[in-house]
C-alpha cells in the first residue's frame, strides 16, 4: 500500500481547479489603499527634480512620495556576491533617488483610495531627467568609452571570478589534436509567471508589527531580509504570508524595491497598502534570466576524448543587482562546466557586468542551463569537427559508473562530488525509445527529398538540492541553506506538517503527505501540510534550486523518525515492555501500529483517536519525564548537493523554405533519484521542457540601443504554447542518491536545463549537410532561414 | 491596466450613434472592444466618450443574395462558423477562424477589425482579394469603398471621424478555389506574412487569379504582378516561381519588419506563402 512512488492525485488541485484558491489579488483589507509607481522611461538618467504637486492635488490621493522620503530605509541587500573575489555592489532602494540605470526603476509613488486614481495621479508627476547614453550588451559595456553606470564599478564590472585551472587548460589545448572555438550567446529570458508580483502590507502602530502578504517563493528569507537588513527590526515584528502563488520560476525568490516600498508606506500612511504588478511592469521591473556571451574553446584528440574546456563569459547582471545576481553566473554556472564528463582540464572565467537593462537573477535552472548549453554544444562541436557520432563522443567522455562519488577535475566543484549516476543507462534507454539506429537512414532519405531532419542530444547533469550551508558560505552566500520541518500528531491522530519551504506549483502538500502517510501509517486525508506563513512554520530558506524534497523532505523524514521513536516509548510504557521489544510497523492496509515483537495482540494503532496519538497528547500516563504530545522539529543540512542527470533527444524538421523549426518528437529520460510522485515529476519535466524548448526557438528579450525593452509585452515576447510542442515521450531511470536517506535528488529544473541544447543540437544537425556548425538562439525562422541561405552554395557542392 | 476615465453611451440605432459622434469630438466607437480597450488599458489610447454600438439591431447578421453581406457587428466566430461564408468565401472563414483566440473571436467584430486596420491582421487580406466593399454611413449619407482603397496605410483607413461602418459586402465571385495561409508570429499569432489567393481555372489552365498580401506590408494589398504571372499558366512550379518573384517586386516599397522578422525576410515569406496558398486553393 506504499504511496511513495505512486501517481497520487494532488491535494492542491480541487481548490485550484474550482477557482477557490486565494491569490494575492483576491485579498482585500478594510481601509486598504492602493499604489501606482512612477517608473523611469529612460535606461540611464540622472533625476534632476521631481514635482509631485499636481498629483497630490488629485481627489482620492492619500499621498505622493519620492525616494527622498525613504532615506531612513536601507538599500536592498545583495547577500550572494560572487565568492572569494571583490564585488562592486550596487543595489536598488525602495525608490531611486539620484539616478536610474534601467527602464522601469521606480522614482515616485502615489498612494490613493483606489488603483485607478493612483494611476491617474502618477501620470501628473513631473520628473526632470538628465538623460545619459546607454549600453545594453555586457561585453560592450566593458569597452573603453562605454557609458559608466556606477562610480564604484569601473568599466561597469561588478566582479571577475574564475574556477578551474587556467594554465592546465591552456597547455592541454595546445597539445590537443583539434581545438574548436565558438562564441555562444545565451540570450536574456523573461520568466513570465502567469501571476505577476504583488504585495499587501499592514502596520500595527501599537506594537510596531508588520504583516506582509507577498508573492514569495521564500517567505522566511523575505522576513530575514526585511528585518535584519532593510528595516533593522527584530524577527517578531514582521510576519510574511505567501498566499497561493501562480508560478515563480525563480523570479519570486528575491527582495524587490516594491515590497520594501509597500511595507514602508503602510507605516507612513497608517493604512494597509496594496500593490499588484501589471504585466507591462512585470516585463521591466521583475528579474530576467540568463544573458551570457561566452567564448568557448574545447580541445579533443582524434579518438573523441575531450582534453580541455576553456570558457570565458560575460554575464549581464542588469542595471542594478537583484538579490543573488552575482552568485548565479559564478557558483551555479562555472562549477558545473564538467557536465556529465571526465574533462581532464577545465577553466572558466566570468566577468559580471552592469548594463542599462532590467535586473538579471536566477530563472528556472539558474546557471545550470547556461553551463549545460556550453557543455552540450561543445561536445557536439567536437563531434562535428572529428566527423564522429555525437553519441559516441558522449560515451567516450562520460563519468563511468565506478567513478562515483566523482569529483570534477581542477577542483571545479570546490570540494563537492557528483553523488551517483549511470549515464550510459539513461542514454541507452533514450536511444532505444527513439529508434536511433533507424533515424540516420530516415534523415538521409529526407535529405534526398530536400527535407531537413535533425536529431539533437543533451546528456546533461545538474546540481540541485542546493544546500550544504558551510559550502555555500564559502561560495559567498551570506546565510545558510538548511531546511526544517515540524511534525505534530494531534489528539485525533491527524498529522500536521509545517515546513519552511514553500509551494508555488510543486505539489508539496501531496508529495510530503505521501511520505508522511507511508512512514507513520496514516491516510493521505489525515496529513495536512502547511507552509508559506512565517508565523506558523519553522524557518526555511524557501523553494528554488530543486531543493524542497532533497533538503526539506529529509527534515520531515527526520521528524517522522523521532515521532516513531516516541510512539514506541509510549507503547512500551503502556505494554510494560522494553522499548527494544516494541516495533513500529505499517501493515498491509497502511495502518501504523506499535506492537510488542512477536505478540500481535499487544499492539495499538498510532494515528487514530484513542490510539498512541491520544496517549501522547493526553499525557495521562507517560514514561518517566517524557513530555506530552507527538511534536518533533528537525533541521537538516545535507553533506552535499544532489546531481540529477539524463538524456534528452529532440528530433526536428527544418522547413528549408521558411526556416521554421518543427519539433517532430521529444524524448526525455530523466534520473531524479527516487521518485515520490511520478505524476508530479512528469508535470515538472513537461513544463521544464516547454521552457527549455522556448529558449531554443522563440523566447528572447530584445533591447534597442537606448535600452528600451522592445519585447515588452506578450504580443512581442513568445512564450511556449501547447500547440507548438509535440506530445513528450518520457522515460526514467532511478539511481538513488546516497546523500540523503530518501534517495531523492530533485526534479524541478531538469527539463529546462536539458532541453535547450537538445533542440539547438537538433537544428544544427538538420543543417549539418550545409556545413552549418552553430546558430545563436532563439532559432527563429528568420535566423534559421538566413543561415540556410548563407550556407546553401557550399552545401550544394 | 486601468484606462483613463471616459464617458459611455449606448445608442440603439445607427442614426443615434451618428448624432453622438457628431456631438462629441474625439469620441470613439466601441464594438467588440478587442483592439481599442487593450490600448486604452495601456493608456496608449484614450477617449472622452465611448459610443458602444454593439447592441444596435441589424448590424450583426450575414445574408447571401448573390453577394455576401456581413454586418459590421458580426464576430469572427460568427463568420468562421457561417455556412454561407464557408460556401462562397471559404478563405474568409479560414482567416476569421485564425484571429486571436476563441475568446477574442467571440467578441471581436469584422467591422472593428477593418476599422482598426492592423496590417498583420488576417481578415483584411481576404477582403482585398475578394474585392469586398466596405459600406459606410455618415451624417451626409452612405457610401461604399472598395477594400483595396479602404486600407490606406498602417492603421489608416478611408473613414471620416463622423462615419460608421455598417457592413462588409463581398460580391458574387464564382471561383475554383480560394485559400488564406500565413506564417504566424510566434508571440502574437498575427501574420508575419499572409496570403489570400482566389483561383479561376479553365481545365488545367489558370484563367485568372486574385492575389492579396498582408502581414509583410503596411496594408493589405493586391499583387497585380503575381496575378498576371498566374493567369494563363498551368500553375506549374515555374509559374509559381514567377508569381512569387512578381509579388516580391510589387510589395518592395510597402514592407514592414521588426527585430525578429525583418522586412527582407517577410518579403521572401510572402513569396513562399503565395506558392503554398495557390496549392492550398487547389492550384
Amino acid at each position: 500500500m506504499a504511496l511513495v512512488g505512486k501517481a497520487v492525485k494532488r491535494k492542491e488541485d480541487p481548490r485550484l481547479i474550482t477557482g477557490e484558491a486565494r491569490y494575492l489579488e483576491d485579498i482585500n483589507l478594510p481601509g486598504m489603499t492602493h499604489i501606482a509607481i512612477l517608473r523611469s522611461p529612460h535606461a540611464h538618467a540622472n533625476i534632476v527634480s521631481i514635482n509631485t504637486e499636481a498629483a497630490a492635488a488629485v481627489p482620492g490621493v492619500v499621498g505622493v512620495y519620492t525616494g527622498q522620503d525613504f532615506m531612513d530605509v536601507n538599500p536592498l541587500p545583495c547577500p550572494w556576491p560572487a565568492g572569494g573575489v571583490e564585488n562592486n555592489l550596487n543595489t536598488p532602494r525602495a525608490l531611486e533617488v539620484e539616478k536610474v540605470t534601467h527602464v522601469g526603476a521606480g522614482v515616485a509613488v502615489v498612494v490613493a483610495e483606489d488603483r485607478a486614481t493612483a494611476q491617474d495621479a502618477v501620470e501628473l508627476i513631473d520628473v526632470e531627467w538628465e538623460v545619459l547614453p546607454a549600453v545594453t550588451d555586457a561585453e560592450e559595456a566593458t569597452f573603453e568609452g562605454a557609458p559608466q553606470l556606477h562610480e564604484n564599478a569601473p568599466n561597469n564590472v561588478c566582479m571577475e571570478w574564475d574556477c578551474g585551472d587556467q594554465a592546465g587548460a591552456d597547455s592541454a589545448l595546445a597539445s590537443s589534436d583539434v581545438v574548436v572555438k565558438q562564441r555562444l550567446r545565451n540570450q536574456r529570458l523573461i520568466p513570465t509567471p502567469m501571476e505577476t508580483r504583488g504585495c499587501i502590507a499592514q502596520h500595527e502602530p501599537v506594537n510596531g508589527e508588520y504583516t506582509i502578504w507577498m508573492t514569495s517563493q521564500a517567505p522566511h528569507v523575505h522576513r530575514l531580509l526585511f528585518t535584519a537588513f532593510i528595516f533593522g527590526v527584530p524577527e517578531n515584528k514582521v510576519r510574511v504570508i505567501s498566499p497561493q502563488i501562480g508560478g515563480g520560476f525563480g523570479a519570486k525568490i528575491f527582495m524587490y524595491p516594491e515590497y520594501v516600498l509597500t511595507t514602508a508606506l503602510s507605516k507612513k500612511v497608517g493604512r494597509p497598502v496594496k500593490w499588484v504588478e501589471t504585466r507591462s511592469e512585470n516585463y521591466i521591473a521583475t528579474t530576467h534570466g540568463r544573458d551570457h556571451v561566452t567564448d568557448v574553446e574545447v580541445g579533443a584528440n582524434r579518438d573523441g576524448t575531450i582534453t580541455a574546456l576553456k570558457v570565458k563569459t560575460y554575464a549581464n547582471l542588469g542595471g542594478i543587482l537583484s538579490t543573488v545576481a552575482p552568485g548565479i553566473p559564478t557558483t551555479l554556472y562555472g562549477r558545473m562546466l564538467s557536465g556529465a564528463y571526465q574533462f581532464p582540464n577545465i577553466y572558466c572565467h566570468v566577468t559580471g557586468v552592469y548594463t542599462n537593462t532590467g535586473m538579471v537573477d536566477a530563472y528556472r535552472g539558474a546557471g545550470r542551463p547556461e553551463a549545460t548549453y556550453v557543455v552540450e554544444r561543445a561536445v557536439d562541436l567536437v563531434a562535428s569537427e572529428l566527423g564522429m557520432d555525437p553519441v559516441e563522443v558522449r560515451r567516450k567522455n562520460f563519468v563511468p559508473n565506478d567513478a562515483f562519488p566523482y569529483e570534477p577535475n581542477d577542483n571545479l566543484l570546490n570540494g563537492l562530488s557528483y553523488d551517483s549516476g549511470d549515464y550510459d543507462k539513461a542514454l541507452d534507454m533514450a536511444l532505444e525509445m527513439t529508434g536511433y539506429e533507424d533515424f540516420r537512414a530516415e534523415q538521409a532519405a529526407a535529405r534526398a527529398e530536400g527535407r531537413y531532419l535533425g536529431i539533437g542530444f543533451s546528456t546533461y547533469i545538474e546540481i540541485c538540492g542546493i544546500a550544504p550551508s558551510a559550502w555555500m558560505f564559502g561560495e559567498g552566500w551570506g546565510a545558510a541553506l538548511w531546511e526544517s520541518a515540524n511534525v505534530r500528531m494531534h489528539i485525533t491522530g491527524d498529522v500536521v506538517v509545517t515546513t519552511g519551504s514553500q509551494s508555488h506549483g510543486q505539489g508539496h502538500e501531496t508529495s510530503v503527505a505521501q511520505l508522511v502517510a507511508d512512514e507513520l501509517g496514516v491516510s493521505m486525508d489525515q496529513v495536512h501540510v502547511q507552509h508559506s506563513d512565517t508565523l506558523g512554520t519553522p524557518f526555511g530558506y524557501g523553494t528554488y534550486g530543486s531543493r524542497s524534497t532533497a533538503v526539506g523532505g529529509v527534515a520531515v523524514w527526520r521528524s517522522l523518525q523521532r515521532i516513531k521513536e516516541k510512539a514506541r516509548a509510549i507503547a512500551a510504557h503502556e505494554f510494560e515492555a522494553d522499548i527494544e521489544d516494541v516495533e513500529y510497523i505499517v501493515n498491509e492496509e497502511g495502518v501504523g501500529k506499535v506492537q510488542v515483537k512477536g505478540s500481535p495482540d499487544q499492539s495499538k494503532v498510532v494515528g487514530e483517536f484513542m490510539g498512541i496519538a491520544t496517549s501522547a497528547a493526553g499525557g495521562w500516563s507517560l514514561p518517566g519525564d517524557m513530555e506530552p504530545f507527538l511534536d518533533e522539529t528537525s533541521y537538516y543540512d545535507p553533506p552535499d548537493c544532489t546531481y540529477p542527470f539524463g538524456t534528452h533527444i529532440c528530433i526536428v524538421e527544418v522547413d528549408a523554405e521558411t526556416g521554421n523549426v518543427d519539433i517532430k518528437r521529444y524524448i526525455a529520460v530523466d534520473d531524479v533519484g527516487k521518485v515520490i510522485n511520478p505524476m508530479i515529476v512528469d508535470g515538472q519535466v513537461h513544463g521544464g521542457i516547454a521552457q527549455g524548448v522556448a529558449q531554443a526557438l522563440w523566447e528572447g528579450a530584445q533591447y534597442d540601443e537606448n535600452g528600451q525593452l522592445v519585447s515588452g509585452s506578450l504580443m512581442d515576447y513568445a512564450i511556449p504554447r501547447a500547440d507548438l510542442l509535440p506530445s513528450f515521450e518520457l522515460g526514467r531511470t532511478e539511481t538513488p542518491t546516497p546523500n540523503n536517506p530518501l534517495g531523492v535528488k530533485g526534479a524541478g529544473e531538469t527539463g529546462t536545463i536539458a532541453a535547450t541544447p537538445a533542440v539547438v543540437n537538433a537544428v544544427v544537425d538538420a543543417l549539418s549537410h550545409l556545413d552549418v556548425r552553430h546558430i545563436d538562439m532563439p532559432l527563429t525562422p528568420s535566423r534559421v532561414w538566413e543561415t540556410i541561405k548563407s550556407h546553401s552554395n557550399g552545401g550544394n557542392s | 491596466m486601468w484606462p483613463a476615465e471616459f464617458d459611455y453611451a449606448r445608442p440603439s440605432s445607427v442614426a443615434e450613434a451618428l448624432q453622438l459622434l457628431a456631438d462629441n469630438e474625439d469620441a470613439k466607437l466601441l464594438a467588440g472592444g478587442h483592439s481599442l480597450l487593450p490600448a486604452m488599458k495601456l493608456r496608449l489610447n484614450e477617449a472622452p466618450l465611448l459610443i458602444d454600438i454593439s447592441r444596435i439591431e441589424g448590424l450583426g447578421s450575414i445574408s447571401n443574395n448573390g453577394s455576401l453581406t456581413i454586418g459590421a457587428l458580426c464576430t469572427h466566430a460568427d463568420i468562421a462558423a457561417s455556412a454561407d461564408v464557408q460556401a462562397s468565401c471559404s478563405a474568409l472563414a479560414t482567416a476569421t477562424g485564425m484571429v486571436g483566440d476563441q475568446q477574442v473571436r467571440n467578441w471581436g467584430t469584422l467591422g472593428g477589425n477593418v476599422a482598426h486596420a492592423d496590417p498583420a491582421s488576417d481578415p483584411p487580406t481576404v477582403l482585398v482579394a475578394f474585392n469586398a466593399n466596405i459600406n459606410i454611413e455618415g451624417s451626409s449619407g452612405s457610401r461604399s469603398v472598395a477594400a483595396s482603397d479602404f486600407f490606406m496605410d498602417l492603421f489608416t483607413v478611408d473613414l471620416e471621424p463622423g462615419e460608421i461602418i455598417t457592413s462588409i459586402e463581398i460580391p458574387a465571385h464564382p471561383h475554383e478555389g480560394s485559400a488564406y495561409v500565413k506564417m504566424p508570429h510566434p508571440a502574437s499569432r498575427y501574420a508575419v506574412a499572409g496570403i489570400c489567393v482566389v483561383l479561376h481555372k479553365d481545365g488545367d489552365t489558370c484563367s485568372g487569379a486574385h492575389v492579396a498580401v498582408g502581414g509583410a506590408t503596411v496594408r493589405a494589398m493586391r499583387s497585380p504582378g503575381a496575378e498576371a504571372a498566374l493567369r494563363g499558366s498551368s500553375l506549374d512550379d515555374a509559374a509559381l516561381d514567377a508569381a512569387a518573384a512578381a509579388l516580391k517586386d510589387d510589395i518592395a516599397n510597402d514592407l514592414i519588419g521588426d527585430m525578429s522578422f525583418p522586412e527582407a525576410y517577410r518579403q521572401e515569406m510572402a513569396g513562399v506563402y503565395l506558392k503554398r496558398a495557390v496549392r492550398a486553393a487547389g492550384g
